[in-house]
């Protein structure tokens, strides 16, 4: 019982990470239409950042500012030189140029940081395990659900209770308006492409003490965090929390309970290789079974 | 009296608080031209297409030929014979004219997943297509793309392709929308033919035409039809003069 | 002839030449390339099919590229292992027949394409794009964790498998079989785009909404473009097993559906040859860039970039002058 509730855990944290990233992509996609295939390269920029500062200055905290700078200010370069040409273009454009754009960070990263891994260590005060009753759970994963929740509380009030979160809503609604309103529009998408990167490297640099920091990092996280969206309904902040906290669990749980549930009546080796094989496609089942009955989403529009 | 061929009950669909259609009842006999009239924002083609199935309404019922048809898509719907030409005509730009209408003769017969035998030397084919461009009054321009055809042609030629699926019933909206006065009287003379081939559900602004062309009116006003019958009635009823017709008739 | 003609036959011609005459001097490496060129470039043929002419942006064709692939590598493992493929409900052996495996392969796709297809056409535009990705890794995932042929190592085909009494083994002649293949996928996509369904299919992707009206449902017109572009592209995915006598998971990834993609858009979208031209581009480039640095991807990226942003309209679109949608 304590290990599921422990897997539970993970599996919020596992979304939480994902909800950093699906924010992002949600919101590029919502205000400015574009579909990014290289958000996962700003997570994986963020990444990088945060294991070079730590090691030079040894201090977490720096680390993630380091983070949040870095892929900030990757999007923002990004978004000016390349994709504010590519709104107005179809998707098959957008997503041609921003799988270029894949090629172009990873081999970027590997020319300057090598193809060896890093590792970020847990920051010595989120270090060691946090008892309750029988349960012990790392401290750090803990942080890093505490900083999702934040995060999300975060992006509601700069959405509902600033001037920023009004330009976005209008953006989504019709571009047309925005102009009307007499809102820079070039300013503003700069600003939002930003905004979604620095998530987007955030979750990168948080991941950076669980995981090892290399380049291609950013692609599986890319892809679950799609799935995410189109789960939530593409555009919808609201939705891309709802589904990565459900991707996030089911994935984790999915590779906790399946092996032990076919256990029951088949021998342990299948039980473990079929488990774990159905585990890896959990998450796209439950994207098919919600297309299904919503297509566009979970709240998605109409 | 024959038995109407469309016959729409209590139609109702709204948009939020609007009610764009507020319990319609119409019905469209064999060979008549029934025409709907109504000001911008009436309506009218939020009807249409709940006639096509393009959207459902909320509550009411369509029969056509004596059978309830609310159940069908819109694809059915258009395959048991009910045509419609656009308020924007919509057609393959990248396509040329005669391909287009090439492509309603294949649904009509029913015969689309074909892969092998080219198009192009399909004669039947394109001799069908052909015979409609021309009835359409298109034929010299048969090898253009659509999205090089002028408004006008492009009007033609999403009638060709109506007229290629041999409706039972056809159902227009604003056919004369920006024609040329001169455009607008051969569409009229034109219309005035049709309706030997099957009836017409006529959404239209064009008075003129209108007046020439329709057996019965019906004004929509509000998502609410206001009064329904002859010409001759129409002009003389007073709620409609107040309501719509305005100075037009006075 | 027009332009397009000219140049699509020429670069048919090219590349026999390429090969025959990298044979005749003794270069196998270069018939192997030519070769490769030619199997992507069918796989690009079979992509265009759903993308170029459907208008719709599959981000996930590598599952049926790998799919073609293990079809070849499972089928050939079990013959080569003397294992049967199966043996319930009925003992099946495998083979290493070429023909059977291509039906095999083409079959397989095909059946997986369709459940695929209905449940991304359910959604259209980024959705779309979204979802045929999302598919193709849930298959990906499933190659990696199923340890029955080979999960993250792959499967290898110890001799390239047989047709008829040729020796496949010889770089040229099996240039030849992909070359033949090649041709035929080609042929194929073009007569069914000029085919009456390939007017319906035109109509779907530029005015879907005319084509319900007049009785057809782009639903099924898409979904059989998307399966028979699944296949074809499972056809090229099964040569390429056999040119590298080896499978693995990284087929089915997402990095390879983006190449598809690019070979396309390379070439020109819509174009029938354009996808060709498109490979034989990047496995050029590949080849030249990996040559002069360890980080080829990186100028790769730089020139797939400044294609999209300047050259709209692909090869194809900078010869002809003039782009294939406009
Ligand atoms: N999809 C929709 N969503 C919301 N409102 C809609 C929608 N379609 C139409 N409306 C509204 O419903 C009302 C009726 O529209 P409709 O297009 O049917 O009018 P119409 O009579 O055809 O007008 P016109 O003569 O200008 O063509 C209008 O107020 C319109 O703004
Ligand atoms: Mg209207």
């Amino acid at each position: 019982m304590t290990l599921f509730l422990e897997q539970v855990l993970n599996g919020l944290q596992f979304g939480t990470m994902l909800f950093l990233m699906a924010a992002g992509l949600t919101l590029v996609f919502g205000v400015m239409g574009l579909i990014n295939l290289a958000h996962g390269s700003l997570y994986m920029v963020g990444a990088f950042a945060a294991a070079a500062a730590a090691a030079a200055t040894g201090n977490f905290l720096l680390a993630i500012v380091a983070a949040l700078a870095a892929a900030a200010l990757a999007g923002a370069i990004v978004e000016i030189v390349v994709l504010r040409r590519l709104y107005r273009r179809d998707h098959l454009d957008q997503v041609l140029a921003t799988f270029a754009l894949i090629l172009i960070f990873s081999e970027g990263v590997r020319w300057i940081f090598g193809s060896f891994p890093l590792y970020l260590d847990v920051p010595r005060a989120l270090a060691g395990a946090v008892h309750v009753g029988p349960l012990s759970y790392p401290l750090y994963r803990l942080a890093i659900i505490v900083v999702g929740i934040a995060v999300a509380v975060g992006l509601w009030l700069l959405i509902n209770r600033t001037r920023l979160g009004v330009q976005i809503r209008a953006g989504e609604a019709d571009r047309e308006m925005i102009a009307a309103l007499g809102i820079d529009i070039a300013r503003l998408y700069t600003v939002v492409f930003a905004l979604g990167a620095a998530l987007a490297g955030l979750a990168g640099a948080l991941i950076g003490p669980i995981q090892s920091v290399q380049v291609g990092m950013g692609e599986p996280v890319l892809i679950m965090a799609f799935v995410v969206v189109v789960i939530g309904g593409i555009g919808s902040i609201r939705g891309a929390l709802v589904g990565a906290i459900l991707v996030g669990v089911t994935d984790t749980l999915g590779r906790f309970l399946l092996p032990i549930v076919l256990g029951g009546f088949m021998d342990q080796a299948s039980a473990m290789s079929v488990g774990s094989a159905l585990a890896s496609m959990s998450i796209y089942i439950l994207m098919a079974v919600i297309l299904v009955w919503r297509p566009t989403g979970l709240m998605g529009a109409h | 009296m024959p038995k109407p061929i469309l016959r729409i009950n209590g139609l109702e669909k709204s948009f939020g608080a609007l009610k764009a259609t507020n319990g319609v009842t119409l019905d469209l006999y064999p060979g008549e031209i029934h025409a709907l009239i109504g000001p911008n924002g009436a309506g009218k083609s939020t009807l249409i297409k709940q006639i096509v199935g393009e959207i459902r309404p909320d509550a009411g019922s369509i029969d056509f030929e004596g059978q309830p048809i609310d159940r069908l898509d819109a694809a059915d719907r258009a395959r048991i014979g009910l045509a419609r030409t656009f308020q924007v005509s919509q057609i393959a730009p990248e396509l040329s004219a005669v391909r287009n209408v090439m492509l309603a003769v294949e649904a009509r017969e029913g015969r689309v997943f074909r892969f092998f035998r080219p198009v192009s030397r399909d004669l039947d084919l394109i001799a069908a297509a052909m015979a409609f461009l021309h009835d359409a009054g298109l034929g010299e321009r048969a090898a253009i793309h659509a999205a090089d055809l002028s408004h006008g042609e492009r009007r033609q030629l999403e009638f060709a392709m109506a007229l290629a699926l041999k409706p039972k019933v056809f159902l227009m909206d604003e056919p004369m929308a920006g024609l040329s006065p001169d455009g607008s009287k051969r569409m009229t003379a034109f219309l005035s033919e049709l309706r030997h081939t099957a009836p017409i559900l006529l959404v239209e602004h064009d008075m003129e035409a209108v007046f020439a062309l329709a057996d019965r009116i019906s004004v929509l006003v509000y998502g609410q039809v206001i009064a329904t019958g002859t010409v001759a009635d129409i002009r003389a009823n007073p709620e409609v003069r107040t309501a719509y017709l305005g100075d037009e008739a006075a | 002839m027009s332009r397009e003609t000219i140049l699509n036959v020429a670069i048919l011609a090219g590349l026999l030449a390429v090969a025959l005459g990298a044979w005749a001097s003794g270069e196998p490496f270069v018939v192997q390339l030519a070769t490769r060129a030619a199997i992507l470039g069918m796989a690009g043929v079979g992509l265009n099919l759903a993308l170029g002419y459907g208008g719709l942006v599959s981000f996930g064709h590598a599952a049926f590229f790998g799919i073609g692939g293990y079809a070849a590598g499972i089928l050939a493992s079990a013959a080569q292992n003397y294992e049967p493929l199966m043996t319930w409900p009925v003992e099946l052996p495998g083979t290493t027949s070429m023909p059977i495996i291509w039906l095999t392969a083409v079959i397989a796709a095909g059946l997986i394409a369709l459940p695929i297809g209905a449940l991304s056409l359910r959604t259209g535009g980024v959705h779309f794009i979204m979802i045929t990705l999302a598919f193709a890794q849930m298959i990906y995932y499933f190659a990696i964790s199923w340890p029955a042929y080979g999960g993250e190592d792959g499967l290898s085909i110890y001799v390239r498998n047989s047709l008829g009494t040729l020796d496949t083994m010889s770089p040229l002649t099996f240039f030849l079989i992909a070359f033949a293949l090649l041709l035929l996928v080609l042929g194929l996509v073009l007569v069914a785009t000029r085919s009456r369904f390939g007017l319906a299919l035109a109509m779907a992707r530029q005015n879907p909404l005319r084509l319900t009206s007049m009785g057809v449902r782009p639903f099924n017109v898409r979904l059989t473009a998307f399966v028979l572009s699944a296949m074809a592209v499972a056809l090229a995915g099964a040569l390429y097993a056999d040119l590298n006598r080896f499978v693995s998971p990284t087929m089915l990834s997402w990095h390879l559906s983006g190449e598809l993609i690019v070979f396309v858009i390379l070439g020109g979208v819509g174009r029938p040859c354009g996808p060709l031209i498109g490979a034989c581009i990047y496995v050029l480039l590949e080849q030249w860039l990996g040559g002069l640095t360890d980080y080829w991807q990186f100028p790769l990226g730089v020139i797939l970039l400044l294609v999209v942003l300047f050259a709209r309209g692909g090869v194809i679109g900078l010869v002809t002058g003039r782009n294939a949608n406009a």
